[in-house]
């Protein structure tokens, strides 16, 4: 079977079997990314995240459907996680977004995380590019809502938009040093709720503050939104526009794209390498016992990769963490 | 209720006996279990004595039947008076066949009706509707229009029998019909009497027939509540459900916990609507299961009465000793049926209504024993018929007033039934309330936690299910089942056509029109929904006002 | 190539039609997690249309759809042929809820692969999708 070839045909059948190929990391998966390669660039990038309950899908059904009335393809890959003592999960996100399911502008695809952290699943950034290469005009990713750190979604996409809900404690004041970083777009959703004028005043302050310390170009907007009565969409999907513009004036959209892509020949070469290590010198057999050397103390674990990268023909220093999975 | 000598006799006289006659024996012969639960998975003792209700005090917590706080039954006499009404839910096919039904029930001695309506109308759709495909006259009648409703009532004097519905977010829009039609048989609106469910809480936490968002669907609710009050005296405005709760997976004090925190969201909207509680509380009625577990249900059942006048007098300042009433009818469970040997659930059905009477219910349906299979057959309908009345005329329970009052078992159940239901009441205040609680999802997750239990229970042989995973045999399939005609989608799509295209269009247009306005407004929508089904609006037009005006529900998803 | 053993089945539960009784697919959605698959839930209100076209976007091994309002005639078969109408003969299709046991071996000629009745040990259901799904 031809997957790329199908996908470029417009088969939603041969792009759902690619991306399952990409979430089983299956080598055939590659060969097709190289050939649909030619074919992307075209697609812009929305990720949504904020934290459980905050409207996160409704959202995405929402925007959807206000970018369909302007005739926009749209893909959707919403992530939710795996369990990470059974490897299961239930995706519950297309409970929200039944009116999309029969259009066929609409490609909707629920992704498990599979142990991956950082709010998306590992073969998001592929499948990202597979439906780039399908012909959707607006890809959307919907991100974890584990907590806050979900912040690997602005290496893959172009727009981030923080959702945020009112009557959930000090958001702002509690929030992790870098999330309020990564909102190119706050909503606060509910805005219907107690509150919501002082979130956004609290969002207003704590941006202000950060002028100072930082020189930022783009101000990102605050959108209220009431997800599920349509409330506020209109607005958010022009906020969109003019964060894509910004990134297409400035030249900021070139370099994030070529950040990006810097970042991918990386993470391919390490997860190459790592298979290599895995398939080729250490069974899982012999790196349990690795590991046990190193918990007995009779080796430790900078060594232990140096020796590891030997094998493969690498000689080098360990200097910081990362490496080996 | 004890003196504390006496008290301190028999603790001393249990602890002789736990060192002595009972330790030799479980020395020798340890307990089948380590231990024991109720279905709900309570931990249940090896002895009750008066030792577990010390400090009861009868008065505080019994009292008087027909006398608050209603622990011991709502009326003075209870079943010396009068029996509780005999009620099986029936309905299927077209209209003339459930019209049927209901007559031979009424010749065997039923005293009620209870009407089931097929999905499409309970979700608001009409029988031509590409998601009433498939389920048109399925698991009750199709009723589309007043002419379906004429149909199903021909020949049953409205003044004469009670009628409850199940009907929930569109119960504005039934009761409406059955209202109009009453008036076509002359009889007044004072002289009619039923119940219709206008549950739509529960129906966003687990039974699905939903159709409006929370808010607009509780004002449809509250202009129902308010109606009756001014036009229709004798009609129960709303059957607040535990059953569905209880079916979804949840325990006996969740059933009764989440109900009461229902009925406490419907309290406070018609509060907030301006209703004086006295005015409208005693027309508030409830519906529960009765699973098999006979003394944890009649425990369920007290403690939910206790605890509902209390609410009702100290959160709401109620006055009347009716607004503090817990009535209830009461269906026996029906996920406690099997599919396997099937003759098995008639005896299930006969200890839950046995439980149920034990309790102290208003009214009740008895299952049939062939409902894990297919829709009751006209024999099981009437074995399940039979059942309660053997309960009533047979078994002794009707004969004192809640004649397990001072079992010091059943009263230790009732006092922590009734604990467990505080709890959860407190925390769903904390939580802002039974709505919120509800969009937290949290109301759903802790249902489906306690089903969730209960199945790892069935499966890993902990508690046993005669037929499931114990006796277990191979039987020939039921054959005798009763079957749809598959025909009926036609039918009832046809007959649509030939409503639509012969009523009044100007008229059905006005009425139409009148009601997106009324909608709009804080105006009582009854009069106007009343004028619409007159004028020959479908159920499923009208709601499509609704739709528009009020938006959809889409639920949330708690797995 | 990973083996089979690493692959996640893919499992769509879905609620045909109008029914509400979402306790038995709820609680089927946890188990088969449990079990390691992934398993999409659809919510309720589902025609065969938009099972299908979830099927063809979520590339399911497995559909089981659960039924109690007695439309298993109608929906069961039509999801089925809908699928072979997409090119998806190779998706394990299987039912639940109540079904009266004469119907049975009409669904199964229709393609449906299994019926679960109530009272079905859920372990039943995980071994049988196991055993029968296909491969990739």
């Amino acid at each position: 079977m031809e997957l790329a070839e199908g996908i470029l045909d417009g088969s939603v059948k041969s792009l759902a079997r690619l991306i399952s190929w990409l979430e089983d990391d299956d080598e055939r998966a590659y060969e097709e990314m190289r050939k649909l390669y030619p074919h992307t660039g075209n697609a812009y990038v929305i990720g949504i995240t904020g934290s459980p309950g905050a409207g996160k899908s409704t959202l995405t059904d929402k925007l959807t459907q206000a970018l369909r009335k302007e005739e926009c393809t749209v893909g959707i890959i919403a992530v939710d996680p795996s369990s990470p003592f059974t490897g299961g999960a239930v995706l519950g996100d297309r409970v929200r977004m039944s009116k999309l399911c029969l259009d066929p502008g609409v490609y909707i695809r629920s992704m498990a995380t599979r142990g991956h952290l950082g709010g998306v699943a590992k073969a998001t950034n592929d499948a990202v590019r597979a439906l780039d290469a399908f012909g959707k005009d607006i890809i959307i990713i919907e991100t974890v809502g584990v907590g806050q750190d979900e912040i690997d979604v602005i290496k893959i996409v172009d727009t981030t938009i923080l959702v945020l809900v009112p009557g959930m404690g000090d958001v702002i004041q509690s929030m992790k040093a870098g999330v309020m970083e990564i909102a190119d777009i706050f909503v606060i959703n509910k805005a219907d709720h107690p509150g919501a004028d002082q979130l956004e005043t609290e969002i207003q302050i704590r941006l202000e503050q950060d002028k100072h310390t930082k020189s930022r170009a783009w101000v990102p907007p605050v959108v209220k939104t009431i997800a599920v009565e349509g409330k506020g969409i209109e607005e958010l999907k022009e906020a969109v526009k003019n964060h894509r513009k910004y990134l297409e004036k400035s030249g900021e959209l070139e370099q994030k794209r070529k950040r990006r892509v810097k970042e991918e020949i990386l993470s391919l070469v390490e997860n190459a390498l790592i298979k290599i290590l895995q398939e080729k010198f250490v069974s899982k057999d012999s790196f349990d016992r690795v590991v046990e050397d190193i918990i007995s103390g009779n080796n430790d674990p900078y060594t232990t990769a140096k020796e590891l990268l030997k094998r493969i023909g690498v000689d080098v220093t360990i200097q910081q963490e990362g490496g080996i999975k | 209720m004890f003196d504390k000598e006496k008290i301190n006799d028999i603790k001393k006289k249990r602890e002789e006996w736990e060192s002595s006659t009972l330790k030799k024996v479980l020395d020798r012969f340890p307990e089948r279990k380590k231990k024991f639960t109720t279905i709900s998975g309570t931990e249940v003792e090896r002895l009750y004595s008066p030792l577990d209700i010390e400090d009861f005090d009868y008065n505080e917590k019994l009292g008087f039947p027909g006398e608050y706080p209603f622990t011991r039954g709502v009326q003075p006499t209870m079943y010396r008076g009068r029996l509780w009404t005999m009620r099986q839910y029936a309905g299927f096919g077209t209209a003339e066949e459930t019209n049927k039904r209901f007559k031979y029930l009424l010749e065997q001695g039923q005293t009620g009706l209870s009407v089931a309506f097929h999905l499409p109308t309970q979700a608001g759709y009409d029988s031509d509707h590409p998601l009433s495909m498939g389920e048109v006259g399925k698991v009750g009648v199709a009723v589309d229009s007043i002419e379906d409703m004429k149909v199903l009532f021909d020949g049953i004097p409205l003044d004469k029998v009670t009628t409850s519905m199940t009907i929930n977010a569109p119960a504005t829009v039934l009761l409406a019909m059955y209202l109009a039609i009453a008036e076509e048989q002359g009889v007044p609106f004072d002289k009619v009497g039923g119940t219709v469910q206008n549950d739509v809480l529960k129906e966003i936490i687990c039974r699905g027939q939903y159709i409006f968002p929370p808010q607009p669907t509780m004002r449809l609710t509250v202009d129902l509540i308010e109606y009756c009050y001014e036009h229709v005296p004798r009609w129960n405005t709303i059957s607040i459900s535990g059953y569905h709760i209880r079916e979804a997976g949840s325990t006996a004090a969740q059933e009764m916990a989440f109900t009461i925190a229902d009925g406490i969201a419907y309290v406070q909207a018609c509060i907030e609507r301006g209703l004086a509680v006295d005015s409208f509380a005693p027309r508030l009625s409830f519906f529960f299961n009765a699973f098999t577990n006979v003394l944890e249900e009649v425990a369920k059942f007290r403690a939910g009465r206790r605890y509902w006048a209390k609410i009702m007098k100290e959160r709401f300042g109620a006055k009347n000793p009716k607004s503090m009433m817990m009535r209830y009818h009461v269906q026996t469970g029906g996920v406690t049926l099997t599919a396997q040997q099937p003759l098995n659930n008639i005896v299930r059905v006969a200890l839950q209504a046995y439980a149920t009477a034990l309790g102290g219910a208003q009214s009740l349906h008895t299952n049939s024993y062939d409902e894990a299979l297919c829709l009751p057959t006209e024999q099981a309908v009437t074995v399940a018929l039979r059942t309660q009345q053997i309960v009533a005329e047979e078994s002794g329970a009707t004969e004192t007033i809640d004649p397990l009052a001072g079992s010091y078992y059943v009263e230790a159940l009732t006092d922590k039934i009734e604990a467990q239901i505080d709890e959860y009441i407190k925390k769903i205040d904390e939580l802002g309330g039974t709505l919120k609680a509800i969009e937290l999802g949290y109301i759903q997750k802790e249902i489906q936690e306690s089903a969730y239990r209960f199945q790892k229970e069935i499966e890993s042989g902990e508690r046993i299910y005669v037929g499931i995973n114990k006796y277990v045999m191979e039987e020939p399939p039921l054959t005798n089942i009763l079957k749809v005609d598959p025909k009926i989608g036609e039918m009832q799509v046809e007959r649509l056509k030939k409503l639509r295209a012969e009523r009044d269009q100007k008229k059905w247009k006005e009425a139409l029109d009148n009601l997106r306005e009324v909608s709009k407004s804080d105006e009582n929508v009854m009069p106007a929904v009343i004028e619409a089904v007159k004028a020959r609006a479908t159920v499923g037009e009208i709601c499509d006002v609704w739709r528009d005006v009020y938006g959809e529900y889409r639920p949330k998803e708690f797995v | 190539m990973s083996s089979d053993k690493d692959r996640k089945i893919k499992v769509i539960v879905a609620k045909p039609g109008l029914d509400g009784h979402d306790r038995g697919a709820k609680l089927l959605a946890r188990i088969f997690a449990e079990a390691g698959m992934e398993v999409i839930y659809t919510g309720l209100r589902q025609t065969p249309e938009m099972i299908v076209q979830t099927a063809i976007q979520e590339d399911a091994d497995v559909v089981g759809i659960s039924s109690l309002s007695g439309v298993h005639n109608y929906f069961f078969p039509k999801v089925v042929e809908l699928l072979r109408q997409n090119g998806m003969d190779d998706v394990l299709v299987v039912g639940g809820g109540i079904i009266p046991a004469e119907d049975i071996p009409k669904l199964k000629e229709a393609g449906v692969a299994e019926i679960f009745g109530p009272g079905t040990p859920t372990q039943k259901i995980v071994d049988f999708i196991k055993e029968n799904v296909r491969r990739k």
